[in-house]
C-alpha cells in the first residue's frame, strides 16, 4: 500500500539553499573528479583563447611587418608637374602618426667630366624611416653632404673625394658622406637634402611617397582624404605593394584560421569527452535523486546549473591563462606583446558553457530511460 | 591467456574501444595535419611572396648609369653594354633553376611616338623558352602580377604594343587603335596600368625593340623572380672567403645571394644582385610566419595530446570494477597494468594509422583550399607519429591505471568507487 505523496509546500528559499548545497557538495565530495573536469575546461578555454587572440592580433602584427616594404601610396603632380607647395604639410597632418611621408625632387645634372647623373633631393631622416631596405654605409648629417648610389659613386666620385655637380649653369660642390645600395634605381642616383636641392636648382618635389599604416579600408580612407585635400595632385596606390600585401596576408590569415579551427575543435571535443565521462560517472547520484522523488526537470536543471557554473569559472580562468600564453607567443615571435582582445571573451564564455551543457545533457538523455533501480544495483 | 584477454577485451567492449579509438584518431589527424602544414608553409608562403615581383636583377658587367626620371630613359643607346638573349635559357639550367619562378628581359629604347619622345621597353609577355628537354612560359605576366591590361596582352611574336595608361591619355589613344612608333604603324593591343613608371612607357615584344634599336639579341636587364630562403649568418658571408665545404653549403642553399652568384655564373659578362626592397622584407616575413606556425603547431600537438590522454583516462577509469575483479581473482598490479597498456598500444597503433591517413587528407585539403597546391606528408613522419601516439596513449592511460589499481578490490566490486 502506498499513500499518495503530496509534495509539501516548501519554502522557496529553503529550496534554493538545498539546491546550492547539493551543487557545492557535489563539487567538494568528488573533489578529484570535479577538479579534473574543471582543469579540462580551463585548459580547453585557455587554448581556444590563445588561438583566437592570436588570430585577431597577428594580422595587425603582420601589417606592421609589411610596412617594411615602404610606401604604399604615391602623390604626384598632375601631368608630371610638381606637387603643390603645401602638399608635404597637408600629407603630414592627414597621416599624423599613422604613417610616414617622404618628398622627392629630381633633376639631371652633369659631373665635372661631363657624365650625366640623376640627382634627387629628399628628407634623409624621413627616408631612413620609410625605406628600411636601403643599405647605407653612412647617412649625410650636414648641408653639402651627399649620399651616392653605388653605381653613381663610380662615376661621380670614384675615389671618394668631393665632387662638383652642374645644373643649368650653376655648379655646387658636394662631399660624399656614404653610399647606398638597393639593387634598383637608387643605385644610379645621388641624394642630397631637400634644402640643398632647392637652393641649388629651384626645382620643387615632384613626388611624395607615403606609407600609410592600417587595414586596406583605412588606407582607402587616407587616400580619399589626400585626394580631397589636394585636388591639384594625383593620389595613387602603389599596386605592387598594396596587392602583394593583400595577397600574402590573405593566405596567412586563411592558414591561421584553419589551424585555429582545428585546435579549438580538438580542445572542445577533448573537453566533451572528459565531461561526458564525469557526468556518466555520477549516474548513481542522479539515480538516488530520482529514487528520492526528484523530477526529471529538477535533475536536468541541476545538471544544467552545474554545467553553467563549470563553464563560467573555466571560461574566465581559461581566458586569463590564454591571454598570458598569447602574450608569450607574441613576445617570442614578434618581439611585441599581443594585445589582449576583450572581444574574444564572449565567444569563449558562450562556447565553454555550451560545451558543458552538451556534455551534461547528452548522458542525461541516455540515462533517462534507465530505471534508478538498475543503476543503484550497480549496473 | 593474455592474448585471449586482450582479444576478448576488444571483442566485448567495442563501444568503449571505439570512443577511445576515435579520440586517438582525432588527435593524430590534427597532429599530422598541423605538422604537414607547418613544415610546408615556408615553401608555400615563399611562392605567395612572389606576387611582390622580381627579387633579383641581372645587368651587364660594364653597365652604365641609369638615367631615368619618371619612366623616361635618357641614356643615349650608343654607349650602353648589353646581355645576350641567347643566354636566357641558362637561367633554368643552373643549380637553383627550379627555384626560378619566372624571369623577364628588358630592353629600353628611346623612340618617337606620334611626335613625342617616349621610352619603349621590349620584353617577354608570355614567351615559351626551351631548355634541354623542358620548356617554360615566362615573362612580365609572371614577374609583375599587379600589372593590368585593358584589352589584351600582345603576342610575343607580333608587332603589337601596350601603351601605358598615362601616356595613352596624353596621346588620346585606346586599345585597338594604331600608333606610329619609329616611323611604323603598330596596333595597340591594350592599355597597361601598373601605378608605376611603366604607365608612361610603351611595352613591346623584345624582338620588336631589338629591331628598332638595331641590335638583335640584345637585352639590357633581366628581372628574376626566385624562391629564396631567409638570410642567416652564412648567407651574408663573402663566398670568396669560404673554404670549399662551407662554400658548398652556401651554394646549395637557396639564399638570394647564392642565386645571384649562380645567375652571374650562368649569364656571361653579367652582374646579378638582389632587389633589396623585395628580397630583404621577404626573409623577415617568412621568418615570422614560420615561427608563428611552429608555435601554433606546438599548441595543436599539446591540445591533441590532452584529448588523447583525457579519453584514455576516462576509458580506463570506467573499468574500475573490471580491474577490481581481476585483482580479486589474484592478478598482480603489474599484470593488470601490462594488459591495459597493451590494449592502449594496440588501440594507438590502429587508430594512429587511420589518423595519419586522415591527417594527410586534411593537409592536402588545406593545401588545395588555401594555396591551390599539394601539401604532402613525408612518409618518414608515419613511424614518428605512431610512436608519439603510442607514447601519449601510454601516458594518458598510465596515470589512470595507476589510480585504478590502488583501489581496494572490495570497493570496486561493490560498485562504490
Amino acid at each position: 500500500m502506498s499513500s499518495p505523496t503530496t509534495p509539501l509546500r516548501r519554502d522557496p528559499s529553503k529550496r534554493t539553499s538545498m539546491f546550492l548545497r547539493m551543487m557545492w557538495r557535489a563539487a567538494v565530495l568528488r573533489r578529484g573528479r570535479a577538479a579534473s573536469a574543471l582543469l579540462a575546461m580551463v585548459v580547453a578555454a585557455a587554448t581556444a583563447t590563445a588561438m583566437l587572440n592570436l588570430y585577431v592580433d597577428v594580422q595587425a602584427k603582420m601589417r606592421r611587418e609589411f610596412r617594411n616594404y615602404g610606401a604604399n601610396i604615391v602623390v604626384v603632380g598632375k601631368n608630371g608637374g610638381a606637387v603643390p607647395r603645401d602638399a608635404q604639410a597637408k600629407v603630414d597632418s592627414i597621416i599624423a602618426g599613422h604613417g610616414q611621408a617622404v618628398p622627392f625632387a629630381y633633376v639631371v645634372a652633369t659631373t665635372s667630366d661631363g657624365h650625366s647623373v640623376v640627382v634627387a633631393g629628399t628628407d634623409f631622416s624621413a627616408v631612413r624611416n620609410l625605406d628600411h631596405w636601403w643599405s647605407v654605409t653612412s647617412w649625410p648629417q650636414a648641408s653639402g653632404q651627399a649620399l651616392l648610389g653605388q653605381r653613381a659613386a663610380t662615376v661621380a666620385s670614384p675615389d671618394g673625394k668631393a665632387f662638383d655637380l652642374t645644373f643649368h649653369g650653376k655648379t655646387v660642390h658636394f662631399t660624399p658622406a656614404g653610399t647606398v645600395q638597393t639593387g634598383a634605381a637608387e643605385d644610379s642616383r645621388i641624394y642630397i637634402s631637400l634644402n640643398d636641392f632647392e637652393n641649388w636648382t629651384g626645382v620643387q618635389p615632384s613626388t611624395i611617397e607615403v606609407a600609410a599604416y592600417g587595414t586596406t579600408q583605412q588606407i582607402g580612407v587616407v587616400m580619399t582624404k589626400l585626394s580631397q585635400a589636394m585636388p591639384e595632385a594625383e593620389v595613387r596606390p602603389i599596386r605592387q605593394i598594396v596587392e602583394g600585401e593583400a595577397h600574402v596576408l590573405g593566405k596567412t590569415r586563411s592558414t591561421l584560421l584553419a589551424s585555429t579551427a582545428l585546435i579549438i575543435l580538438t580542445a572542445a571535443l577533448c573537453l566533451l569527452a572528459t565531461l561526458i565521462g564525469w557526468v556518466y560517472d555520477r549516474r548513481r547520484d542522479f539515480a538516488i535523486m530520482k529514487a528520492l522523488g526528484a523530477s526529471e526537470r529538477l535533475i536536468r536543471g541541476f545538471v544544467a546549473a552545474e554545467a553553467a557554473a563549470l563553464g563560467s569559472i573555466g571560461a574566465f580562468a581559461g581566458y586569463g591563462i590564454g591571454i598570458a600564453v598569447a602574450a608569450w607567443i607574441g613576445r617570442v615571435n614578434f618581439n611585441a606583446p599581443v594585445v589582449p582582445r576583450w572581444s574574444v571573451l564572449p565567444p569563449i564564455f558562450v562556447g565553454a558553457v555550451l560545451v558543458a551543457l552538451i556534455a551534461s545533457v547528452a548522458p542525461m538523455f541516455l540515462l533517462r530511460k534507465v530505471q534508478p533501480a538498475n543503476i543503484l544495483r550497480g549496473e | 591467456m593474455f592474448l585471449r584477454l586482450l582479444y576478448e577485451s576488444f571483442r566485448r567492449q567495442k563501444r568503449r574501444k571505439l570512443l577511445a579509438g576515435l579520440a586517438i584518431m582525432l588527435g593524430v589527424t590534427v597532429a599530422t595535419a598541423m605538422i604537414a602544414v607547418a613544415t610546408n608553409i615556408g615553401d608555400k608562403m615563399s611562392r605567395e611572396l612572389r606576387s611582390y615581383g622580381a627579387n633579383l636583377v641581372v645587368t651587364p658587367e660594364q653597365d652604365t648609369l641609369d638615367l631615368q626620371i619618371g619612366g623616361v630613359e635618357l641614356n643615349p643607346p650608343s654607349d650602353t653594354a648589353y646581355l645576350s638573349e641567347a643566354d636566357l635559357p641558362k637561367i633554368k639550367t643552373m643549380f637553383w633553376g627550379n627555384n626560378i619562378v619566372a624571369f623577364a628581359p628588358m630592353l629600353p629604347v628611346n623612340v618617337n611616338a606620334q611626335g613625342e619622345n617616349v621610352t619603349m621597353v621590349g620584353t617577354y609577355f608570355a614567351k615559351k623558352i626551351s631548355f634541354g628537354n623542358d620548356s617554360v612560359t615566362t615573362g612580365v605576366i609572371e614577374t609583375d602580377p599587379w600589372w593590368r591590361v585593358d584589352g589584351s596582352w600582345p603576342s610575343d611574336d607580333s608587332s603589337d604594343v601596350l601603351l601605358g595608361e598615362t601616356l595613352a591619355r596624353r596621346l588620346g589613344k585606346k586599345a585597338g587603335d594604331e600608333i606610329e612608333v619609329a616611323r611604323q604603324m603598330h596596333r595597340i593591343s591594350g592599355i597597361l596600368s601598373t601605378s608605376g613608371t611603366e604607365d608612361d612607357q610603351i611595352f613591346a615584344p623584345l624582338s620588336l625593340a631589338q629591331q628598332i634599336l638595331g641590335k638583335p639579341g640584345a637585352v639590357r636587364r633581366i628581372y628574376v623572380s626566385a624562391l629564396t630562403k631567409p638570410e642567416d649568418a652564412l648567407a651574408l658571408r663573402d663566398p670568396k672567403s669560404m673554404g670549399p665545404e662551407l662554400f658548398d653549403r652556401w651554394y646549395c642553399s637557396p639564399y638570394v645571394q647564392s642565386i645571384a652568384y649562380q645567375l652571374q655564373e650562368a649569364i656571361p659578362h653579367s652582374h646579378a644582385e638582389q632587389i633589396r626592397q623585395v628580397a630583404q622584407n621577404e626573409g623577415t616575413i617568412l621568418s615570422h610566419i614560420n615561427g608563428l606556425m611552429l608555435l601554433v603547431t606546438l599548441a595543436a600537438l599539446f591540445a591533441a595530446a590532452l584529448a588523447v590522454s583525457a579519453a584514455m583516462a576516462t576509458a580506463i577509469f570506467e573499468r574500475r570494477t573490471e580491474i577490481g575483479l581481476m585483482k580479486a581473482l589474484g592478478a598482480g598490479n603489474i599484470s593488470v597494468a601490462v594488459l591495459f597498456l597493451s590494449e592502449a598500444a594496440l588501440l594507438a597503433l590502429i587508430a594512429g594509422t587511420l589518423g595519419f591517413a586522415g591527417g594527410s587528407l586534411l593537409a592536402a585539403e588545406i593545401g588545395h583550399a588555401i594555396f591551390n597546391s599539394n601539401i604532402t606528408v613525408a612518409p618518414v613522419l608515419f613511424p614518428i607519429i605512431l610512436a608519439i601516439a603510442v607514447i601519449v596513449t601510454f601516458a594518458g592511460s598510465a596515470a589512470a591505471i595507476h589510480r585504478a589499481v590502488k583501489f581496494d578490490p572490495v570497493y570496486a566490486l561493490r560498485g562504490a568507487a
